[in-house]
């Protein structure tokens, strides 16, 4: 290795993290207040027993939450409970991981606003294409 | 360091969630502090993240040409781009942001945006936690998502490089 191209790339990735430090920051500070400020289990309530609407509601909500997957399939296993449809359940699980709203501003300031725009929109319909594929394939199988 | 529009923008964004964490304050001192005690223990978790990414931007700008890189995951790359993606999107790990940056270096290396977002979208199916899915969703559930999620990544792939063709 090349110390001073070593040296030299280290500087600019360096440089390249830090440019982004502020909207990884402002996401992080952000996905902190809204998990405090809004209590998971309210969410349940939004749902209106409707399957089709459900899926849109399911999607909507995965799409504004944000934080580990690992809570989106204790959500989603409470939400069947409640007697909320597979479909619902499994489109909300899918934009939790796949739609970003809290990290919106970031993802648009780092890959471009068109593309972010595009993405989770896309994201946010496809939550649904999925969880109705795969609804429907396992009731098949 | 030059201060470009792009670079303020990030400073601009951290002083809007500054100024509502601000106004929350006034509002509810405890949602303010019991989101700071969750943001804490997310830093505790994503600095490691953060290093392997700052390693990764290091490899990458050292050893791997702009020319290299847009062939195998530029326009034309074919199949073997979006396996790579898919792989590499299963295979990665911590918060989805942590990534941006260096997914904004692969642009600028000329990676297609496509690939961009299959990489993204193959975050969601995550070896790890595949067995407490099982758990709550079962097996025959579990493995027909993950199918389903890996075949429609290649479609909003395809979408992105339909509508995008920015050059960042």
């Amino acid at each position: 290795m090349e110390n001073a191209k070593l040296k030299e790339v280290m500087i600019k990735s360096a440089k390249s993290l830090y440019n982004s430090l502020p909207v990884l920051v402002g996401v992080i500070l952000l996905i902190g207040l809204a998990n405090a400020a809004i209590p998971k289990h309210y969410y349940g309530m939004l749902f209106s027993k409707n399957p089709i609407i459900d899926s849109f509601i399911g999607s909507g909500i995965g799409s504004v939450l944000a934080g580990n997957p690992v809570t989106s399939y204790i959500l989603g296993g409470e939400f069947l409970k409640q007697g909320i449809s597979l479909v619902a359940v499994t489109s909300f699980m899918v934009a939790w991981v796949t739609v970003g709203v809290v990290q919106y501003p970031a993802e648009a300031i780092l890959l471009g606003k068109k593309f972010t725009f595009y993405r989770n929109v896309s994201a946010f319909f496809l939550a649904i294409v999925v969880a109705i594929i795969t609804v429907a394939v396992v009731s098949l199988i | 360091m030059k201060r470009t529009e792009k670079s303020m923008a990030g400073w601009y964004f951290l002083t809007v969630v500054l100024v509502i964490y601000a106004i929350s304050f006034f509002i509810n001192k405890d949602v303010v502090f019991n989101g700071l005690k969750y943001v804490i223990k997310l830093f505790e978790k994503i600095i490691p993240i953060f290093v392997l990414i700052y390693v990764l931007l290091v490899l990458i700008n050292y050893f791997v040409k702009p020319k290299h890189l847009a062939k195998h995951l530029g326009e034309g790359s074919g199949v073997k781009g979006w396996l790579i993606a898919i792989v590499a999107g299963i295979l990665s790990s911590g918060p989805i942001y942590m990534w941006y940056p260096l997914l904004n270096e692969l642009q600028k290396h000329g990676v297609k945006n496509g690939l961009i977002a299959a990489f993204l979208y193959n975050r969601a199916v995550k070896p790890a936690l595949l067995p407490l899915i099982i758990y709550y969703f079962g097996l025959k559930f579990t493995v027909v998502l993950t199918v389903v999620m890996i075949g429609v990544s290649v479609i909003q792939g395809k979408i992105i490089d339909k509508f995008v063709v920015e050059v960042k």
